[in-house]
């Protein structure tokens, strides 16, 4: 077991080198940072000065080791265009895309397990054709729609939800937190809806095909035979045997919901990452944008490890292998 | 005589599908005793499967019972609600697969799955359930069973996972096992292991058991008396000594001479020309009589009961004229 988590976590830090070498020389080659930094009336020579103060005539190696050194210590650098600190504009923020990705995930979970078990099971009853209808609608309609929609109806028509921003935040250390005031979590409901709409949608239908598969196993027959009775059958045996592909779905899509939380960030004004990062698009802010795919390629990395351990728990045949490696 | 403790009379098993409605099972009636071992054979279709299923209550949608009665202890339970028949499955009728590889669940332990189906059935506390396992595990044979308890069905070979499948269908002490063909995934070598377990533990305990096979030698080693169906219907049934020595129908008679001797020198087996017809085209009368060397009139035209011949009963027109049953 041990021996299985440093190789994982080995594997983990070869991938962040390798995504930092690539936002590296992503971002090297997207243009002169500095043209975009001064005025039309600043001298070449103030421009020189600029390039040397931001190290930028360094070799490429240098410049390289600097960014990972400083990446390895959270230290990506002041941004360009806000001349502070790109890892605590990053830090402010990440607190309320976090926690929107996150509820949007719970979300998705508690939702969707529970469709696609009732849909695995009862196939023919008419809510599970609603359901399945329900969800052709959650995977096809593109995320700022079902924004729109929901702020149309929740936040205009009946008053009852708010429409953009967070709401009030209590300071926790260095962590901003929406969960602990009332207009906080109100705030969080829609984006939050609307992010894990489609990974909800997703999640139904995978539980269902799943429990499709599994009963129809002999085990399941078995466990029938024995007369367990239908509670233990169904979700001791049957939905257990789901989990490892419902948990590697899960955690790829928690990345996702993260990386592309843009979109819900900008249709709500919520004051995330993703904001953050349209924002330095627009300003070709570099250092943002690095760390920004580094942090993205971080949360892939320990939610990819999280999901292998999360299977070693799940299912002892993958305790076998992992260990005979 | 006191009464069987399983009678199945006239069990009519039906498929609804778009073309037609199939009959699988078409009035199959036979009693089991308690603490005997009935044998049934046929070949694959035969209905033999699906029996057991309707007997534990296990028919697969759309397969249903359309007909008979399936009597268990004096009870009706062909018609009992799903808690009713739940409360029945594994407690006084278990049932064991045929591939014991896929019978277990591979996520949890087996004495997880050993006492959860103790605890089901019996009033035990953790530690009394798991005592019981493991007692159990020690009865089918399983070496080291304070240690074997925890592990998972992945680390037991093929016989020894059906030794925990039999010890599971014991676990409550059921009154009748319907064990369908428990060794025709495993190797041979471990077949009569298997087999001859099974069987002493159901005769130690009184329990009796529906033996599923195709397999003649099985039955004539194991089997008090044997069931032969064909194509949905009881050809023959008696007691497993007459049957093989005399048998009364001449579907019985092909199977037997199919059976390779080791006292004859003959080159070639003795084969039952064609095959069993589909669902969707039994023909009228008599179903074998297309394959039958005796075919005559009555035939092609009715269905022969079943009547007594000697100790045995059989469903051909040989018999049920002399009898009169016509």
């Amino acid at each position: 077991m041990l021996a299985f988590m440093i190789r994982r976590i080995f594997q983990s830090i070869i991938v962040m080198i390798v995504v930092a070498l690539i936002s590296f020389l992503l971002f090297r080659f997207v243009g002169d940072p500095v043209n975009q930094m001064v005025g039309i009336e600043t001298t070449p020579e103030q421009r020189e000065a600029l390039r040397v103060q931001l190290g930028l005539n360094d070799p490429v190696l240098t410049q390289f080791w600097r960014f990972i050194w400083g990446a390895a210590q959270f230290d990506f650098g002041i941004s360009y265009q806000f001349k502070q600190s790109v890892a605590e504009m990053i830090g402010k923020r990440a607190p309320a895309t976090l926690e929107l990705s996150l509820m949007s995930a719970i979300f998705a979970m508690l939702v969707g397990i529970p469709m696609g078990v009732y849909t695995g099971l009862k196939r023919d009853s008419w809510l599970s054709k609603f359901f399945l209808t329900f969800s052709l609608v959650g995977i096809s309609l593109p995320t700022f729609l079902i924004g729109i929609l929901l702020i149309y109806v929740f936040a205009v028509q009946f008053q009852v939800l708010p429409s953009f921003g967070r709401g009030e935040v209590v300071q926790v250390g260095f962590w901003s937190t929406g969960l602990l005031t009332a207009s906080g979590l109100k705030a969080l409901i829609l984006p939050s809806i609307t992010l894990g709409l489609f990974q909800m949608t997703l999640i139904m239908r995978l539980v269902r095909s799943e429990m499709l598969e599994v009963m129809r196993t002999d085990y399941i027959k078995f466990a029938r035979a024995r007369g367990l009775s239908r509670k233990a059958v169904n979700f001791g045996h049957a939905l257990k045997n789901t989990l490892v592909p419902v948990i590697t779905i899960t955690g790829l899509q928690l990345g996702s919901v993260i990386a592309f939380a843009i979109i819900t960030e900008t249709v709500f004004s919520w004051p995330g990452m993703g904001l953050l990062f349209l924002q330095s698009v627009q300003n070709v802010d570099i250092p943002i944008m690095a760390a920004y795919l580094m942090l993205i390629g971080f949360l892939f990395v320990v939610i990819n490890l999280i999901v292998d351990l999360l299977y070693v728990a799940v299912d002892p045949r993958i305790r076998v292998t992992g260990l005979a490696q | 005589m006191s009464q069987p403790l399983l009678q199945i009379r006239d069990l009519v098993i039906e498929f609804p599908t778009r073309r037609a409605l199939l009959r699988a099972v078409d009035q199959i009636s036979f009693d089991i005793e308690a603490g005997e071992v009935l044998g049934v054979v046929g070949e694959s279709g035969a209905g033999k499967s699906l029996t057991g299923a309707a007997i534990i209550g296990l028919l697969e949608p759309p397969g249903r019972i359309a007909g008979g009665e399936i009597i268990f202890a004096g009870q009706r339970i062909d018609n009992l609600d799903h808690d009713q028949m739940r409360k029945l499955r594994g407690k006084r009728i278990a049932m064991i697969f045929q591939d014991p590889l896929t019978s277990l669940n591979p996520l949890y332990r087996v004495g997880e799955q050993l006492v959860e189906t103790i605890q089901t059935h019996l009033p035990l506390n953790n530690t009394e359930a798991r005592e019981r396992a493991i007692a159990l595990l020690d009865e089918v044979g399983i070496p080291a069973p304070v240690t074997r308890i925890d592990g998972y069905p992945h680390q037991f070979s093929g016989g020894m996972r059906q030794r925990v499948v039999i010890a599971l269908a014991l676990a409550a002490e059921p009154d009748l096992i319907i064990a369908d063909e428990p060794t025709t995934a495993l190797d041979v070598s471990v077949q009569a292991q298997i087999i001859s377990l099974l069987k002493n533990l159901c005769k130690n305990r009184g329990t009796a058991v529906m033996l599923i096979t195709h397999d003649m030698g099985v039955i004539a080693e194991t089997a008090d008396r044997v069931a032969v169906l064909y194509a949905g219907q009881v050809a023959e049934i008696g007691k497993t000594q007459d049957l093989i020595k005399s048998p009364k129908h001449p579907y019985t008679s092909g199977l037997m001479s199919s059976i390779p001797s080791m006292e004859s020198d003959e080159d070639r087996l003795i084969q039952i020309p064609g095959s069993m017809p589909r669902l969707n085209a039994i023909p009228q009368g008599c179903s074998f009589h297309p394959r039958c060397s005796k075919a005559f009139g009555p035939c092609t035209e009715k269905r022969a009961p079943l009547v007594d011949v000697g100790e045995s009963r059989a469903a051909c027109w040989l018999y049920a004229a002399e009898n009169g049953n016509g």
